[in-house]
């Protein structure tokens, strides 16, 4: 048992912050109480509520109030410790405690909205989820991370335009990357397009252009027909092999980089006459713009109409999400082929028009070009019909009444979506977090949009959701700034929560030496008998030696037998028996 | 010592006078797994009874017997153990080992006159929110059945 457990309460003073977050927390819990009630625990000297814990203002008091206050352990009870643990270990250092005195007590994920409707029970957690990170900051000690040297390499997955842009991005600030790209060819999604909205840039020359910039830079290596098959070793050290040209290499790196963008939808076949002559995605219609000049021919024939659908494999049951692109994209196109053919008839079949930004002049434009829209409702899809033939769109247009309208294009574009990639092996691999829609998942969208769960992995590009070629190169960036700040440092800090070995009560059994498949566990000679030894940088931190230990001796710092034992008392506190 | 108690000016409503009710079950989760598919549950607004609370580890593997022993004497009615599975970041052998600890347990409960069923483990991914929220309730009832039996 640790020495902690002896060390009697009212030895500590605890600062207590309770966050309303907006009203996501305050308006299905009663903060008003959680706050008189834990103003009384024994150690707490300092309790506030605020609007939002991290905001600027409340950061600044929460770090005046450690200095002036004497704050030696702090609590933060708001959102999921994932968000802001960061954060608040920031407020910390910067008031003059150690990060690791601070605790945070998930009130928000956790309590107020998986309770919505149980007010006085989520008020009742909410204080007990308070009491527990108490109790466990009462016995936290403070803690140094461990600094290792980093291998100063990136690996990229994915010669798209986000990884590409990366890795010239690392290069160019001294960085050495290899690039896997599971093509023959770099450029992705991009390369296979023509022009691009909403600049009409050419995919393909885009994908040519980055290509040559990456072949200029010695500092980055390119595997093409390459795969990542298995990753192993430590946060700023990682070991990955790489199959390639059925052979497998090794390679050392520091950071990890996931930029394998999506997959287009492909529609089933006979979803809106899809696999029919005429039929085609946005993606085809795409290319086939890119291909020749002046009036569109499909099969040796005119297209003097087009009809496009929109919203296709998007904002439906199995993908629920807005693909974001398509819209401008399709609208684009239409402005294209009217450039290419002043007389062609286009019509827009769409549920919602969502040409956010600047885009939304091209919309305007289109129409001043003769496009014509219709909206039909969302459980209303046109109709499409391939016979002998010819095409006939069947569509009722909301805005002219729910008028039933007959349209015969020459061709009919499906406007769709973005959906996310086979990649099991990959995310296997790389244990990557994948979300509810098939995407991966950053940690947070605003606060650490490439970081993802697993340290040294960032995401960026459409791999984490629909983005377009320049918000994919801005991700991209952005992810190649996150890697360069901790490469270019040289050194990765690593957790200092790793189990450590109570010599008194060590009996030198070696049981934990066989539970620990790091090898970060030894027996030393420690006096007159053997006792176990924890090497710190090898320890992951896992605690899977701790109960191998027959005599308690055991413990993983943060997580303590004495703290875990207080915060299960602490949760039980006032609850009837 | 008196705590200084600062309030920002918001109002709030009256704490409605349901009472809360059902078994008490603590969740020993996951920092990098199962406990993002709990806090998965509460951001999709998916319900499950207040009365079960979560003690987030590195890894389940780090349960001590003991722990689950001192939860059902203190006063839970359960413990539910949300393990990485195939998943775990740390350990290959983490289901065995997590499984292993729960044998354990259940040989300490059994030997201090606890039911062995008032421990339960199951896998609960990153994303499980619905399988989590299934799960503690399923458990929840289970335990209520329980208690009812003994009664």
């Amino acid at each position: 048992m640790s020495d902690q457990a002896q060390q009697p309460p009212g030895k500590r003073r605890i600062g207590v912050y309770v966050c309303h977050c907006g009203g996501n927390i305050s308006d299905y819990v009663d903060l008003n109480r959680v706050v008189d009630t834990v103003k009384d625990e024994a150690d707490v000297v300092v309790v506030r509520d605020a609007m939002f814990t991290c905001s600027d203002v409340t950061q600044e008091q929460i770090s005046k109030d450690i200095r002036e206050q004497a704050l030696d352990g702090l609590v933060v009870a708001s959102c999921s410790p994932k968000l802001h643990t960061t954060t608040f270990r920031g407020v910390a250092r910067r008031g003059g405690l150690n990060p690791y005195q601070y605790t945070q007590a998930n009130i928000r994920e956790q309590c107020s909205w998986a309770h919505t409707d149980d007010r006085e029970g989520a008020t009742e957690k909410a204080i007990s989820l308070v009491r527990a990170a108490i109790a466990k900051t009462r016995l936290s000690e403070a803690l140094e991370p461990l600094a290792v040297e980093t291998t100063k390499r990136a690996l990229i997955v994915g010669g798209g335009v986000a990884g590409m842009r990366a890795a010239i991005g690392l290069a160019d600030i001294g960085i050495g990357v290899f690039l896997v790209e599971r093509d023959a060819e770099l450029g992705g999604r991009v390369r296979s397009l023509g022009k691009m909205f909403p600049n009409g840039t050419d995919g393909h020359d885009l994908a040519r252009r980055l290509d040559a910039e990456i072949r200029r830079r010695p500092s980055i290596t390119v595997f093409t027909s390459a795969e990542l098959v298995k990753k192993s070793g430590t946060y700023g050290n990682y070991k990955v092999t790489v199959a390639v040209g059925g052979e497998q290499i090794s390679l050392e790196v520091g950071q990890v980089i996931v930029a394998t963008g999506f997959a287009p939808y492909e529609p089933e076949q006979g979803e809106l006459g899809y696999g029919s002559p005429g039929v085609v995605t946005l993606e085809t219609f795409t290319r086939m713009l890119g291909e020749g000049e002046g009036p569109l021919a499909f099969q040796g024939r005119p297209v003097k109409s087009v009809a496009y659908v929109y919203c296709v494999g998007s904002r439906d049951d199995t993908h629920p999400y807005c693909s974001r692109y398509c819209c401008s994209a399709a609208v684009h196109a239409a402005l294209l082929l009217a450039g290419r053919d002043s007389g062609v008839r286009q019509y827009h079949l769409y549920r919602d028009m969502r040409t956010y930004g600047r885009h939304e002049l091209q919309y305007s434009e289109s129409r001043q070009r003769g496009s014509v829209y219709m909206k039909f409702a969302d459980d209303d899809r046109p109709e499409v019909v391939a016979g002998s033939g010819a095409l006939r769109v069947t569509v009722r247009d909301v805005l002219t009444g729910g008028k039933e309208l007959v349209i015969g294009p020459d061709l009919v574009v499906l406007v769709t979506g973005m959906v996310p990639r086979a990649n099991e092996e990959l995310t296997a691999a790389l244990k990557l977090p994948v979300g509810l829609d098939g995407f991966y998942n950053e940690i947070h969208p605003k606060l650490r949009p490439v970081e993802t769960v697993v340290e040294g992995v960032s995401i960026c590009g459409a791999c984490q959701g629909p983005k377009t070629a320049a918000e994919s190169v801005a991700s991209g960036l952005a992810a190649a700034a996150q890697a360069a700040a901790v490469l270019k440092r040289g050194v990765a800090e690593l957790d200092p929560q790793v189990a450590l070995v109570h010599p008194d009560l060590c009996t030198g059994c070696g049981q934990c030496v066989t539970a620990c498949p790091y090898s970060a566990i030894s027996l030393t000679d420690g006096g007159s008998a053997k006792v176990a030894s924890i090497d710190p940088a090898a320890c992951k931190g896992c605690g899977g030696c701790a109960p191998s230990c027959p005599e308690d001796a055991i413990d993983l710092a943060g997580y303590t037998d004495a703290q875990v034992r207080s915060m299960i008392d602490s949760l039980l506190v006032g609850s009837p028996t | 010592m008196t705590a200084v108690a600062a309030h920002v000016g918001t109002s709030h409503e009256a704490p409605t006078s349901r009472p809360s009710s059902g078994p008490r079950v603590l969740v020993f989760s996951t920092n990098g797994i199962s406990d993002p598919g709990i806090d998965l549950a509460g951001s999709s607004h998916m319900h499950y009874p207040p009365k079960v609370v979560v003690i987030s580890l590195p890894c389940t593997s780090g349960v001590k017997p003991s722990w689950i022993l001192h939860a059902l004497q203190g006063g839970f009615d359960g413990v539910f153990i949300a393990a990485d599975g195939e998943e775990c970041a740390y350990l290959q052998d983490c289901s065995e080992r997590s499984a292993h600890i729960v044998e354990r347990a259940q040989v300490l409960m059994e030997s201090h006159g606890i039911d062995g069923r008032r421990v339960r483990m199951a896998a609960i991914c990153s994303v499980c929110a619905e399988p989590f929220t299934r799960q503690v309730r399923a458990f929840a009832s289970s335990l209520s059945e329980l208690t009812e039996v003994a009664a």
